[in-house]
């Protein structure tokens, strides 16, 4: 049982990794960051079974961040959007001195 | 002695005795006043230099070509003079009056004392660091006390003679804030108690010469004369130090009074050790005294005002070695290789720069190798162990060096008032444009002629006997017996060749027809009385200044009026007390050898031959240059073959010394420049800046912008904390 629910766990982490890391649509990229948060929760909840309840503790932890996260994500990207009319990340490479 | 003077010197005795034997008055003040002469002139001078240069910003917005006309309008006499111009003539000689009055109250209560001991007078501890505990500390002992009157005194006269001489100068309150600084420093030479504040005082005249001497500065020349005395005199220093050094490893203390009472116990006679010391001490007074080989410096100071030249390129600093080695004359008598060294260096020095004062033509150049032969005589003097007749001549030479300078000072006042007045380019200090100056400057020519009789060393003026006592003392002394005649015949040669350039001088200058030009003539006139009556106090000093050091056979004799004159030897005796220990290892070491003379005769007999020869040398020169046509500088022109020749480039010694050390030293900065600075110490700081810059490049390769480039290292990262983890 935790042997599947960790390879599942790995799985997810790897396709968000992947898809950070090859996609230039930053919605997409922000969903796939949060398919890699959800990999780690899963991984955390799999775990709490035989470790004890801690690692559901930290779940609600890494949701409420995650949350949050989002909020602020989705409102630079929405300035973003309505700024240069696009969400591809080739169009920004502001991020350089 | 009459009753009332009995009772004076009864009571002073007795004062003294209830006292600690000499009981000084105020000896603090002597030093302070010159320093507060120097603060209020400084000031002054601050506040008028900044006016000044107001005036000149908007002078030059106003009129920006006018440069020439206005500097020559500063130079007209009759603007009206501010407060800054006239307090210094109050501040400046008032300071050294009170110092002079203030000395000569203590001289007179030492005169009165029994004093054997040097009385310390210490105010604080200045240096408190471990085994070297150095105080602020003066001493007052006869050495330093004739010293004292002769700065104080000569330099209040000089002082005086400022006041005409510098009146009209734009810089008035700064030169006399430089001379009052001058003097505070060279009463802390002569009274500091030990070697360190010596030093201080000894650094401190060094500072003041090289201020007055480039004192107008906007003239290069002048400015590197001022720069060339100040190094040659480093070169000097570094002796002194070193000699400091070896006396402190040697004794452990830098006391005077301390190094000297140990020094016959502790010092083996004829060592190393001394003769070190005593050599390293005569490279810094040779240094300070215009010495060969370092004497090179002191014509070119003739480049400051004259009566700069007078105070302290002849008066005062320059004898600072001849003090030095007097006041040390403990070590030199335990050192008789140096002692001999001394005296031949002094020998040396004084038929040089005698031989170079032949065929000089500016009147200033003349004195200046003047004063520096005459400094090899106090050398030989102090050399040969005749500390007394040292000083004595330091003392007289005072006198009559000061009067020839400024007597020089008044000439070249007067040729300049003369020359700017038709606006001849001319040169003011060339003896062959003046002639005839008698007439126009009657009083100056009496005077200068007493100095010049003086220092040509006839009876009865002072130099005759100081010179000659030199004279007779370096015939009269071992170890060195050979040695000592030939310095003997050197003496003799160098006194005679100052008879015949001194007279050459006068002539040139006072005799003959004038040769300044038919419309200069009329404006040449006599120097306003504030410059005329220090040369006549100067003058009755340079007659009579001799009187007071006749040995007892030749008071007895003509020279002494047959026993007229009331004291003999009074200065001998004076200093006995500090020259005591120096006679005693003398005698002890070389017995009755010491003051045998090879060369034989009793002081009358030579005192008739030397003042006869010195007579004739004066009228013989008297003669030849009067009978000779004399031509202006222009049309002379410069000596072409010949001696002559060679003595008027001075024997080529700066052209020597420019070859053989001053080239070598600019080939080495410039090596150190270009090669060491440059190449080495620069290019290394510029190789660690190029390798950061170059890394730094590298480094922003990687920074694209792009998000996927940043998030992709940001997993290779991870993956590779992660392998490092798990392996």
């Amino acid at each position: 049982m935790l042997v599947e629910a960790l390879v599942l766990s790995a799985i997810l982490f790897v396709i968000g990794t992947a898809g950070v890391l090859i996609r230039r649509n930053a919605i997409i990229m922000f969903l796939c960051i949060e398919l890699m948060l959800n990999a780690v929760n899963l991984s955390f909840v799999a775990l709490s079974r035989y470790l004890g309840i801690e690692g559901q503790l930290y779940v609600f932890f890494v949701m409420t961040v995650a949350a949050a996260e989002a909020a602020v994500g989705l409102a630079i990207i929405i300035a973003i959007f309505r700024h240069y009319e696009t969400v591809n990340v080739d169009n920004f490479n502001l991020l350089k001195w | 002695m009459t009753e009332p003077a009995r009772t004076t010197t009864e009571a002073l005795a007795a004062t003294a005795q209830a006292g600690s034997g000499f009981d000084p008055v105020l000896p603090g003040i002597i030093l302070l006043l010159p320093l507060l002469g120097f603060l209020l002139n400084g000031i002054l001078a601050l506040v008028a230099g900044s006016r000044s240069a107001t005036a000149l910003r908007l002078a030059a917005l106003a009129e920006p070509d006018s440069e020439e006309e206005r500097v020559d309008h500063q130079h007209e006499v009759g603007a009206p003079k501010r407060a800054t111009h006239t307090l210094p003539t109050w501040i400046g000689p008032g300071v050294m009056l009170l110092a002079f009055v203030l000395t000569a109250a203590n001289f007179l209560r030492m005169l009165g004392a029994d004093l054997h001991d040097a009385v310390v007078i210490s105010y604080w501890s200045w240096m408190p660091t471990g085994a070297l505990s150095v105080d602020a500390a003066i001493q007052l002992d006869q050495l330093s006390m004739i010293m004292m009157m002769v700065i104080t005194g000569v330099g209040f006269l000089i002082h005086v003679f400022s006041v005409g001489y510098m009146k009209d100068d734009p810089g008035y309150p700064r030169y006399f804030a430089y001379l009052n600084l001058f003097v505070f420093f060279m009463l802390v030479l002569v009274t500091g108690a030990n070697f360190p504040v010596m030093f201080v005082g000894w650094e401190g005249v060094g500072l003041c010469s090289y201020l007055l001497i480039g004192f107008w500065f906007q003239d290069r020349e002048k400015a590197d004369a001022g720069k060339k005395a100040f190094i040659v005199n480093r070169i000097g220093d570094v002796g002194l130090l070193m000699a400091m050094f070896i006396l402190f490893s040697t004794f452990g203390t830098l006391n005077y009074g301390e190094i000297f009472a140990a020094a016959p116990t502790t010092l083996v006679y004829g060592g190393g050790v001394v003769t070190a010391i005593t050599l390293f001490l005569l490279l810094g007074a040779a240094g300070k005294s215009a010495q060969i080989p370092l004497y090179v410096w002191l014509p070119d100071a003739m480049a400051g005002p004259t009566p700069v030249s007078a105070l302290i390129h002849a008066a005062t600093m320059v004898t600072a070695g001849v003090y030095l080695v007097a006041r040390a004359s403990v070590l030199f008598a335990l050192a008789p290789v140096g002692a001999a060294a001394v005296a031949t260096i002094g020998a040396l020095t004084a038929l040089f720069a005698a031989t170079i004062a032949l065929k000089q033509y500016d009147i200033k150049k003349v004195l200046a190798y003047s004063t520096v032969s005459q400094l090899g005589f106090m050398f030989m003097g102090v050399g040969v162990g005749a500390y007394a007749a040292g000083v004595f001549h330091l003392m007289t030479h005072a006198f009559f060096k000061a009067l020839l300078f400024l007597g020089a000072g008044a000439v070249i006042h007067s040729m300049h008032h003369a020359l700017h007045a038709t606006h001849k380019d001319w040169d003011a200090q060339d003896m062959r444009n003046m002639g005839g100056l008698r007439r126009p400057m009657k009083w100056t020519w009496i005077f200068m002629w007493i100095a010049t009789l003086a220092i040509a060393g006839i009876w009865p003026f002072a130099g005759f006997f100081s010179k000659d006592e030199i004279i007779w003392y370096v015939g009269t002394s071992a170890p060195f017996g050979p040695l000592y005649a030939v310095l003997w015949g050197m003496a003799v040669v160098t006194a005679l060749l100052t008879a015949f350039y001194m007279t050459r001088m006068m002539i040139l200058t006072f005799h003959g027809p004038n040769r300044t030009g038919e419309a200069e003539r009329k404006h040449l006139h006599e120097a306003p009385l504030t410059m005329t009556i220090p040369l006549g106090v100067l003058a009755i000093l340079s007659i009579f200044g001799g009187w007071i050091n006749v040995p007892e056979s030749v008071r007895n004799s003509f020279f002494g009026g047959f026993g007229l004159l009331p004291m003999s030897e009074w200065l001998h005796d004076w200093l006995l007390p500090v020259t005591a220990a120096a006679d005693a290892i003398r005698l002890e070491q070389m017995g009755a050898y010491a003051y045998q003379s090879p060369i034989g005769g009793g002081h009358v007999t030579w005192g008739f031959i030397a003042t006869g020869l010195a007579l004739a040398v004066v009228i013989l020169a008297s003669r030849l240059f009067l009978s000779r046509d004399v031509k202006t500088a222009l049309e002379e022109g410069e000596p072409t073959s010949g001696i002559g020749k060679l003595l008027y480039n001075k024997w080529y010694v700066d052209e020597f010394y420019d070859r053989i050390i001053v080239q070598p030293v600019i080939g080495i900065s410039r090596f150190s420049w270009r090669v060491v600075d440059r190449v080495l110490i620069d290019g290394t700081v510029n190789a660690v800046g190029a390798v950061s810059r170059g890394a730094g490049w590298f480094g922003s390769l990687f920074q694209t912008g792009q998000l996927n480039t940043y998030a992709f290292i940001l997993a290779l990262g991870a993956l590779a904390l992660l392998g490092v983890l798990i392996l």
